[in-house]
């Protein structure tokens, strides 16, 4: 059964039936979690624990990774289950498999539901009820108030929605601490403003996809020339704010240095997206693929001089 | 009610066994790792966590 042949214009989450008995693999299921963005959520969390002030023991430090791990899976899953009638319409997620029918709707929210469940509470009971309650609210932005609500409604959908893959940074430095400071709000801050830019650039070379599954991204309600200029918008703002961990003192040399260079390059690259006209799409997929990298190398870097060293110490205590 | 001695219910294909079998073993890995989870954060915590507060 695929629901590409069969050009399902369903609006909402697909209806579960009785059928054939799955045969669903373990593979499918590790594709419902979306692993290449919980590999990015699993990163940017393990930044955030490894800069907070404090210790924590490794085997709880890897347990509060693996929660944040699996709750991005589950929200990932409950993503899949409810936008299976989007996805089966757009190429990139054609092949899911819950449009391509090899796990059933039902299936994919069983799953995530548990899968959920289980994240928030071992690490309320094994790590801090803080990081935990941050977990349980990440997963709830991220279904109900990104893909059940905005998603669909409003092209702003990816500048609020962004804040789901925003919070892990924070839950890291919440599992040490119990608490939260600026120096984490920061770290979302960063990650809130790049998701537009990186989103909209991917937007610009997918706009077809997005309007045939009537998706209201900026490119398909605002059009071409306004979602440049958005990008550019977005990119003055994220990179004052990618130096900033140095200018208030929270980042050493190396990251400053990092940040205005990287920060260079991205401001060249939205440029260049800004001057660049429709068909031509070279300029934004630079500016997709870079905007990668620049998340990437400000986290590593942050990761290396700050936490590195502290990670270090305190398995060594 | 009388059950009909040639209805065998539903029949799994072997592709069906095959997936069932995949899934049933990564729910009892995933399952053992919980366990070995709580063990050794039981012993991370210490006495401490026999302490709670009534």
């Amino acid at each position: 059964m695929s629901l590409v042949s069969e050009g399902v214009e369903v609006r909402g989450p697909l209806v579960a039936g009785v059928g054939e008995p799955s045969l669903a693999t373990v593979g499918d299921y590790i594709a419902l979690m979306k692993p290449r963005v919980m590999s990015l959520v699993v990163f940017t969390a393990l930044v955030g624990l490894a800069v907070a002030p404090g210790s924590l023991h490794p085997v709880a430090a890897f347990t509060a990774l693996l929660c944040i791990a699996v709750g991005a899976g589950a929200a990932g899953a409950l993503n899949m289950w409810y936008d299976a009638d989007v996805d089966a319409l757009m190429t990139r997620t054609a092949r899911r498999p819950v449009p391509m029918g090899r796990v059933r709707p039902g299936e994919a929210l069983a799953f995530g539901l548990t899968l959920g469940s289980f994240a928030v509470v071992v690490l309320g009971l094994l790590v801090n009820w803080v990081a935990s309650g941050l977990l349980a609210f990440t997963i709830f932005f991220y279904v109900v108030i990104y893909t059940i609500w905005l998603k669909r409604s409003t092209p702003q959908n990816i500048v609020i929605g962004g804040a789901a893959g925003a919070f892990p940074p924070m839950i890291g430095w919440a599992a040490v601490t119990g608490s939260l400071s600026l120096e984490p709000v920061l770290l979302f801050l960063i990650i809130f403003f790049w998701t537009p830019p990186h989103f909209w650039a991917l937007a610009l070379f997918r706009t077809e996809d997005y309007a045939r599954a009537r998706i209201p991204v900026l490119p398909v309600v605002s059009g071409d020339a306004s979602t440049r200029r958005q990008i550019m918008r977005y990119i003055l703002i994220l990179v004052p704010l990618g130096v900033a961990p140095w200018a208030v003192g929270y980042a050493g040399a190396l990251y400053g240095t990092t940040a205005i260079a990287a920060g260079a390059i991205m401001t060249m690259l939205g440029w260049q997206v800004l001057r660049e006209i429709r068909p031509a799409e070279r300029a934004s997929r630079n500016l997709f693929a870079f905007s990668i990298l620049y998340l990437f190398l400000l986290f590593a870097v942050l990761l290396i001089e700050r936490g590195w060293g502290g990670l270090i110490a305190r398995l060594a205590a | 009610m009388s059950q009909n001695p040639d209805d065998d219910g539903i029949v799994l294909t072997e592709a069906q066994k095959r997936a069932r079998r995949s899934r049933s073993i990564a729910i009892a890995l995933a399952l053992a790792a919980l366990v070995v989870l709580f063990y050794a954060m039981t012993l991370v915590k210490g006495p401490g966590v026999l302490i709670r507060p009534i």
